[in-house]
């Protein structure tokens, strides 16, 4: 009469771990050292983009930014930079929109196409029309930052999260540039010695339930 | 004839009186983080709600009106809003205090005065992104503690201050 107790044992353990798993609060994102899923994300081009499609990348600087956050105005020119700078040396911007279009209009596709020609984006800038990719990532604010390395099995393991640098406000009076210390760090395969960085942003216009 | 040069009267008197409304306005306090742990730290039996914002961020000045209505609401109790603003210190005369003067806001309206939020953020709420709008109710007296980033509906807020406000 014992023996059918130990399979019953066992399927409550593993319904256990199950509902654990799915516990797992999905919205909390990732964190370094986390692995980061790839995308298929529609450009302003109209063509859509993915981490994969990118074969000489080492990693990406997967960048939540959008067209209406002040913050992220203010650091246009600067992602520019980032992106000539380190697109060469493997590692190119990728932009990626979160905000909701109905909570904030001015983030529509048609109006990303419109700032991406204005300023001459060199980076895709993509448009996470359901922010299925953004609740992955755990991002929450605009401009947030996601350096990933690409790793020999071709998994992206994230490498840093945070800010471009110490001053949203004046480019001219930065300090400390955040990001750029990561990708100097990551293209001489060194551990990234400030991992994590802070920065006042925008809150991500989340679709209204 | 007569009504219309009343009319002129009244609108000339009216913009007269509204150039003058500044100077009474409340004041703006520029702080550094210190203070702002200071704020934190406050020892008093009061329900404390600070209230980080922008002028350039529009769910914080949407939820606003809320926090504003809170002071008014609770003002002989021991309930203490204070708006803090990320703007930047250049901001200051040319955004924030006009944006104050504008509302005519009646909380405790502070700038927080330091460029670099990684070297603070962390201290104050290891749990904040960094996102805005962002808020903090506590009453150290009673050790009670709550931070909430995300914009808050007038609900949301009246049921966090009837949850800690001293009865």
């Amino acid at each position: 009469m014992r023996k059918p107790k130990l399979p019953f044992v066992y399927i409550m353990c593993l319904l256990f771990v199950g509902v654990l798993l799915a516990a797992a609060p999905a919205d909390s994102g990732y964190e370094v050292g986390d692995t980061a899923r790839d995308f298929k994300l529609k450009n302003v081009d109209g063509k859509m983009v993915s981490m994969a499609d990118y074969k000489d990348a080492k990693g990406f600087i997967v960048t939540f930014t959008c067209n209406t956050c002040p913050y992220s105005v203010a650091y246009e020119d600067r992602l520019i930079d980032l992106h000539n700078k380190y697109a060469p040396k493997g590692y190119p911007v990728v932009a990626i929109n979160p905000n909701d279009v109905s909570v904030s209009p001015k983030d529509s596709y048609t109006h990303m196409q419109k700032r991406a020609k204005e300023k001459s984006f060199p980076f895709a800038y993509l448009y996470d029309e359901t922010q299925e990719i953004t609740k992955a990532y755990g991002a929450t604010r605009t401009p947030h930052l996601y350096i990933v390395q690409k790793q020999k099995d071709g998994k992206y393991k994230v490498a840093y999260i945070g800010t471009i640098d110490d001053n949203s406000r004046d480019a001219s009076k930065v300090e400390k540039k955040y990001a750029e210390a990561a990708l100097d760090e990551l293209v001489a395969n060194k551990a990234v010695s400030q991992p994590n960085t802070k920065a006042i942003g925008c809150t991500i216009k989340w679709r209204e339930a | 004839m007569k009504s219309t040069f009343l009319k002129k009267l009244t609108a000339a008197t009216a913009l007269f009186i509204l150039c003058l409304a500044p100077a009474f306005a409340q004041d703006v306090k520029v702080i550094k983080y210190k203070e702002l742990e200071q704020l934190r730290n406050a020892p008093h039996d009061t329900l404390y709600v600070v209230n980080f914002w922008a002028t350039w961020c529009k769910p914080c000045i949407k939820e606003m009106p809320y926090f504003e209505a809170l002071t008014e609401q609770y003002k002989n109790q021991p309930v203490r809003v204070v708006l803090v603003s990320m703007d930047a210190a250049e901001d200051l005369n040319t955004r924030v205090k006009p944006f104050v003067k504008k509302r005519s806001l009646k909380s405790d309206v502070m700038l927080l005065d330091e460029v670099d939020a990684n070297t603070w953020i962390d201290k104050l709420e290891p749990k904040w992104s960094g996102a805005i709008p962002a808020t903090m109710v506590f009453n150290n007296k009673r050790k009670q503690y709550e931070f909430v980033e995300k914009e808050l509906s007038q609900q949301e807020l009246q049921n966090l201050i009837t949850k800690y406000k001293p009865k």
